[in-house]
């Protein structure tokens, strides 16, 4: 295997160029912590990006940053955090979730479109994307979008791109937008509830003009040894706050007498739900992550749970269920990605061997005509496949 | 404007067409006549005319699936329309394609509070969305200008935008699924009630793809709990430069207004002489700030604001006290363009965006450039996002007149390229900008776009004309230039 670094785009050009004449798959790294995410990929060459690293502009007033795609989120995070803003859709840390040392990067969240508890108020990673500089399976470099939050010019490939997981192009530079960070934020605690009960509370909370900024229910707690605990995210100038959690909780009374939490203690709550902290723990199991229509979370969880020996966890208001499942046979896959027929949705495989992410589909397969416009897509950018060859699925 | 050259061959085939369309959309689902063919000959941007070969109104997704894999087997251009509300020829016809009007798609069918969610067909308007949700206490949130009459599926082709845009998104933002037809006649659907589509953002790339991917035959958006207050803010500057600052202020203050409007003298006069809500006409710049949100936070943010303004050399600054007064003071900038058109026998609506701090010396080059032209320009400016929409006044019966605005209106562009904004920000490309395209990109970055193309519409039988300033074959855009032979890889570090 040969490992490239390059320095600088015109590098990148000529690595790409080189292995799409000799029909070479690359495999694409920065960080490295999301290696293990998506389908193992068998490639003869492996291309480091580390190289493509730094923030070149960051305008506080005008809500945009533009750095390497291989900056350290740390960095993007120490940076925004100084003039007192951040990325809106709470990229998730998945070290412990994966086993890695590795940090991870602006750009490998983008590319695998990741995005936190706030998810649901204010958008997933692609939302956040406003242009980025790449080379494409073609050999060529290229730009989309702009620098500014609002451009309907030409198509949105940073949608596309988002997402894709580095198997359109290379990106090397991206814009993103951010907001201010909240003043304040609170945490409702709802102790007891069941799955279906916890997953109306979501509903009734989601629906309220409270602007909720998280809402998951772990039915054993934060350790996953203790009661079922459902929590509600406040975040705003204090005094709106207070206001709203006033409110709120009056208006859930009915379900549960809510406790509050504030600032430290809420963030360090949410991180444990962000990097799904009660069911990380035990490696050899297979997790999966089904984004379903919210109502549906509650009742998906438990129809998995009669069939196969599985614990889970719901974020995003009911609407993402990670589920912990023996890794043996499919995985789960067959159980799980049935589960999803009636309501619709689907499931990803994050964490398992490599055996069993080779045997069984990482991520939900595609009805043909989709499937074809998928491989159609992929060829306009990539016609020889050389770049994530299979991360996605295997003849992509 | 140079549109592709008319095949003579199809328009010779007109009655042959329409006999087989009438076929599959039976009734008065294909029009002929060519008096009613006019109905269809322009969209928002009148400057530009050319009525169909015909127009075809089907209802049904199965009708829309089988017009276009017709016109897709016979070559026959398509060209997709909702309500013809496009500021950029993004719906103009082509002499020798059909016209697909999607004005039967007008049923909500599905209202989901559970989920947060409404299923709509396309030709739903999207004020009729918030329409259909505002009993229960919820509301679609981009809110386009033309909002009483331009459709969601409009809305899905061009990425709408609209005055709540930085605190609540586009139209991108909103859309969780769609039913779309390929031009070949197949059927998707991408993305559903659930966040985040698998697979490549496919959804992501429909939305302000113009017409020239799929057409859209449903659509999931979602809707938000209405906030319990919402409280506008006037305020007078004594120069754009001070008003630039005060909003860069209010963002660097952790703020995100509901909305953030900005008008400049010129349209502040207008407004006031058409609406008489009571606008100072002795400021330079005009500031609306709308925060929404809890009473509380209102409350807390509007005292921040006005210290902010205070700050910043504001000299007059009002509060609305009433739903009344915020809507008062709301009505002159809603009604800035009718305004402007009661000054001027004729206006030309520009869309770019810039980055914020830049407006200062964007509208100072604006003043040179209307010297230059000799027309007026007055401004109306989505403060909060950059996006700026010069109005130029001219009138169309002095010859060279909107030759001229147009010029002038190009060179608007080609400056906010210039300090490092974007073409469009919310009206589209359509056929207005698509010359102006290689300000922005080059022939690599529009090649990738176009080959995105060839992967939906490999024929580029839908919509063409549009967008790019070329047409290329797929098989020519797709042609890679290998150099075999060559040394396997460069000297390059390795580890």
């Amino acid at each position: 295997m040969t490992r490239f670094a390059p320095k600088d785009e015109r590098e990148l050009v000529e690595i790409v160029a080189a292995a799409v004449a000799q029909e070479e798959p690359l495999e694409l790294i920065a960080g490295g912590s999301k290696r293990g995410l998506g389908r193992p990929v068998q490639t003869p060459h492996v291309v480091d990006l580390r190289a493509f690293s730094g923030i070149r502009a960051y305008e506080p007033e005008e809500l945009v940053l533009t750095a390497g795609a291989a900056t350290p989120m740390s960095a993007i995070e120490a940076a925004l955090a100084a003039r007192g803003q951040a990325l809106p859709f709470e990229p998730p840390e998945w070290r412990g979730l994966l086993g890695t040392q590795e940090e991870g990067t602006l750009g490998g969240a983008l590319l695998c479109n990741l995005s936190g508890p706030r998810r649901i108020k204010s958008g997933a990673a692609r939302d956040h994307l406003l242009g980025f500089r790449a080379v494409s399976g073609r050999g060529e470099a290229f730009k989309a979008g702009g620098r500014v939050v609002k451009n309907v010019t030409g198509y949105d490939l940073s949608k596309l791109i988002a997402g894709s997981y580095g198997t359109l192009a290379v990106v090397t530079e991206v814009t993103v937008k951010v907001l201010p960070r909240a003043a304040a934020q609170l945490t409702l605690l709802l102790r007891g509830l069941d799955g279906e009960t916890a997953g109306r509370a979501m509903t009734a909370a989601l629906n309220s003009p409270h602007e909720v900024s998280g809402a998951a229910h772990l039915p054993k707690g934060e350790t996953g040894k203790e009661a079922p605990l459902t929590l509600l995210r406040l975040e705003g100038p204090a005094p709106s706050v207070a206001a709203r959690a006033a409110s709120l909780r009056g208006e859930l009374a009915g379900f549960a007498a809510a406790e509050e939490v504030r600032d430290g203690e809420s963030v360090r709550l949410w991180r444990a739900v962000r990097e799904v902290a009660p069911l990380a723990g035990d490696p050899a199991r297979a997790l999966w992550r089904v984004s379903v229509p919210p109502s549906a979370g509650p009742l998906v969880a438990a129809a998995i749970a009669a069939r196969l020996d599985a614990e889970w966890l719901l974020d995003w208001g009911g609407g993402l269920v990670w589920l912990s499942v023996p890794a043996a046979g499919d995985g789960g896959a067959a159980a799980i990605r049935a589960a999803l027929v009636s309501c619709g949705g689907h499931a990803t495989l994050i964490r398992a061997a490599d055996a069993l992410r080779a045997a069984v589909p990482v991520f939900e397969p595609q009805p043909p005509a989709l499937a074809a416009l998928t491989r159609r897509v992929k060829e306009s950018f990539d016609p020889k496949r050389i770049l994530n060859r299979g991360r996605i699925h295997a003849d992509l | 404007m140079r549109m592709p050259t008319p095949d003579a061959a199809v328009i010779a085939r007109r009655a042959e067409i329409a006999g087989a369309l009438r076929a599959i959309v039976p009734g008065e689902g294909v029009v002929l006549a060519e008096e009613e063919r006019r109905v269809y000959e322009s969209d928002g941007l009148t400057a530009y005319r050319q009525p169909p070969l015909l127009a075809v109104l089907p209802s049904t997704t199965e009708q829309v699936s089988r017009v276009l894999r017709y016109c897709h087997a016979q070559g026959v251009k398509v060209v997709p329309r909702g309500a013809g509300t496009s500021l950029s020829g993004g719906a103009l016809p082509l002499a020798d394609g059909i016209i697909l009007g999607l004005g039967k798609f007008n049923r909500v069918l599905e209202i989901d509070y559970a989920n947060r969610c409404v299923v709509v067909q396309p030709g739903v308007t999207n004020l009729g969305i918030s329409i259909a949700v505002q009993h229960a206490g919820f509301f679609y949130a981009p809110d386009p200008s033309s909002q009483i009459a331009c459709t969601i599926g409009g809305n899905i082709a061009e990425n709408s935008g609209g005055v709540h845009c930085l605190k609540y998104g586009l139209t991108t933002n909103n859309v969780l699924g769609l039913e779309m037809v390929l031009m070949n006649g197949e059927v998707l659907r991408l993305g559903g009630k659930h966040l985040d589509a698998e697979g490549y953002d496919l959804l992501g790339v429909m939305t302000g793809s113009e017409g020239l991917l799929g057409v859209v035959t449903e659509v999931t958006v979602r809707i938000l709990p209405k906030p319990t207050t919402a409280r506008a803010m006037l305020v007078g500057f004594p120069s754009n430069e001070s008003a630039g600052a005060c909003v860069a202020a209010i963002i660097a203050a952790g703020i995100i207004p509901g909305g953030m409007e900005m008008m400049d003298k010129p349209a502040i006069h207008a407004a006031e002489d058409f609406v008489h809500v009571g606008y100072p006409r002795d400021v330079e710049a005009l500031l609306i700030v709308e925060l929404d949100g809890p009473a509380a936070e209102v409350d807390h943010l509007l005292g921040e604001v006005e210290k902010i303004a205070r700050a910043n050399d504001a000299v007059s600054l009002r509060v609305s006290n009433s739903e009344e007064e915020r809507l008062a003071f709301w009505s002159g900038r809603k009604a800035a363009f009718p305004a402007v058109g009661r000054i001027s026998p004729d206006y030309y609506c520009v869309d770019g965006t810039i980055p914020r701090k830049r407006l200062p010396e964007v509208l100072a080059h604006m003043r040179e450039l209307s010297q230059k032209h000799r027309l007026r320009v007055a401004n109306v400016f989505h403060a909060g996002d950059g996006n700026l929409h010069p109005l130029i006044l001219y009138d169309a019966n002095n010859p060279g007149e909107l030759e001229r605005a147009e010029a002038f209106g190009a060179d608007i562009l080609r400056f906010c390229v210039e300090v490092g904004g974007v073409l469009t920000g919310e009206h589209g490309v359509g056929v207005e900008k698509r010359d102006l395209m290689p300000a922005m990109f080059d022939k690599v970055d529009l090649d990738h776009q176009q080959r995105l193309k060839c992967a939906f519409d490999p024929d580029g039988l839908l919509n063409p004309g549009k967008v790019f300033p070329e047409l290329h074959r797929c098989a020519e855009l797709g042609r890679m230039h290998i150099h075999h032979g060559q040394v396997a890889f460069p000297e390059l570090p390795r580890f």
